[in-house]
């Protein structure tokens, strides 16, 4: 199972051979926005760009600095769309609930009617949030989906899952892990991958 | 904002099976839990569907229940749960 | 009555780990339907909707950018934002030009 590391996703070099009927119909309903004027080509192009920026790595940043400043962890569970501005994240309409690993508590998130996903955190979601199996299997066994991953959570830790029906995105805010006392964000961060931030696994061991 | 329910209260989710856009899932209509938090107000999304306004906005909940009681044969322990956002016309008291 | 897409606690298989890279007319259907939610000419709901609409053979042939854009192509010309003449027209026209995506 790979790691989820952070870094954004490639663009796959477009194949040869004709289009299909979905290229040509995004390339037909983008021409027509565009000149009926409710779109423009830069608009399009920069939210690509923006959606390429955007990474792991912002969630991470988030967890990092949540695991150093108390203070700053209460803030992020209390309201994370917030919190998360607060260190200059651009939320928009997001409501974002975070929601915290403890030892008698692992969180673990799913959309089970489509694909919801804190993507101003963590970018696109990876395929297999978004697949049938993930999708069915997750709310109604959680601990053999982990299993899956090669997460093993003890019996006496109890494993909540959120299925992210409406309005609210989530985030797993992992345990900090031992052997970290006195790292800096930075190197807190790079222990945080996005599959810890969606509960399928832990973070990174020092 | 009037919200029936508040955190803690017991709810049930209506046995109910539209056609439509539902935000409710299938695999809990008709089971009970708990409300966790009221989550806000926001456009009821069976209406913003058919690109209609969604108004009043409608009460969103955030309700915990255990899997033991959602899934007949559940093994995990009785302390796992199951958390949705349900908005409020679904829910009734338990 | 139970929606195709309601799969919350169904029996399936292994979850495949596998990741493809986005292709750049994906990223642009997604920047799309950003901008389209953002400007209020259509909502995140009618997308779902179009999406729940398929129908069940449609929803598990196309892969997931497939049913976004067919989705949105419906909204858009459901509100009178395009028509289905301009669309095929268009459509045509990239054809003819051996457009690469």
């Amino acid at each position: 199972m790979h790691d989820g590391h952070a870094h954004p996703h490639p663009t796959a070099p477009d194949h040869d051979g004709p289009l299909t009927d979905y290229q040509l119909m995004e390339i037909a309903v983008r021409e027509l926005l565009i000149e009926k004027g409710v779109l423009t080509a830069d608009e399009i192009r920069g939210a690509v760009e923006a959606m390429d920026a955007r990474s792991p790595a912002e969630g991470a940043r988030v967890v990092a600095h949540a695991w150093v400043d108390p203070a700053y962890k209460g803030r992020l569970l209390a309201n994370g769309t917030a919190a998360c501005e607060e260190l200059g994240i651009d939320m928009g309409i997001v409501k974002l609930v975070v929601v915290e690993n403890t030892a008698d508590v692992h969180n673990v998130i799913v959309c089970t009617l489509c694909s919801c996903y804190p993507r101003a955190l963590l970018g696109l979601p990876p395929d297999w949030y978004k697949s049938r199996a993930y999708r069915a299997r997750t709310v109604r066994e959680p601990r053999a989906v982990l299993r899956e991953f090669g997460t093993a959570i003890p019996d006496r830790v109890a494993v909540r899952v959120h299925d992210s029906t409406a309005d609210m995105r989530y985030l797993v805010l992992p345990a900090r892990p031992a052997g970290t006392d006195g790292w800096n964000e930075a190197r807190l961060a790079a222990l945080v991958t996005r599959d810890s931030m969606i509960g399928v696994t832990l973070p990174r061991l020092p | 904002m009037s919200a029936r329910f508040k955190p803690g209260d017991r709810v049930a989710v209506r046995r109910a099976y539209p056609p439509g856009h539902i935000r409710t899932p299938f695999y809990i209509r008709g089971k009970a839990g708990v409300i966790e938090r009221l989550c806000g107000s926001f456009g009821n999304p069976e209406e913003l569907a058919y690109g209609r306004s969604g108004r009043p906005a409608q009460p969103l909940y955030r309700v915990r229940f255990r899997q033991d009681q959602v899934w007949p044969g559940y093994t995990g322990p009785a302390a796992d749960t199951v958390d949705i956002e349900i908005y409020e016309h679904w829910l009734e008291p338990a | 009555m139970r929606g195709y897409h309601d799969i919350g606690g169904l029996d399936a298989g292994a979850i495949d780990p596998s990741q493809h890279a986005h292709e750049l007319w994906e990223k642009r259907v997604d920047a799309l339907l950003v901008l389209l939610s953002r400007k209020g000419v259509m909502t995140v709901d009618e997308l779902r909707l179009g999406i729940e609409s398929l129908g069940a053979d449609v929803y598990e042939r196309l892969t997931y950018y497939e049913r976004w854009i067919a989705s949105v192509a419906r909204a858009l010309v459901d509100r009178g934002v395009i028509t289905t003449d301009e669309l095929g027209r268009h459509m045509a026209a990239a054809a003819a030009r051996g457009d690469r995506a």
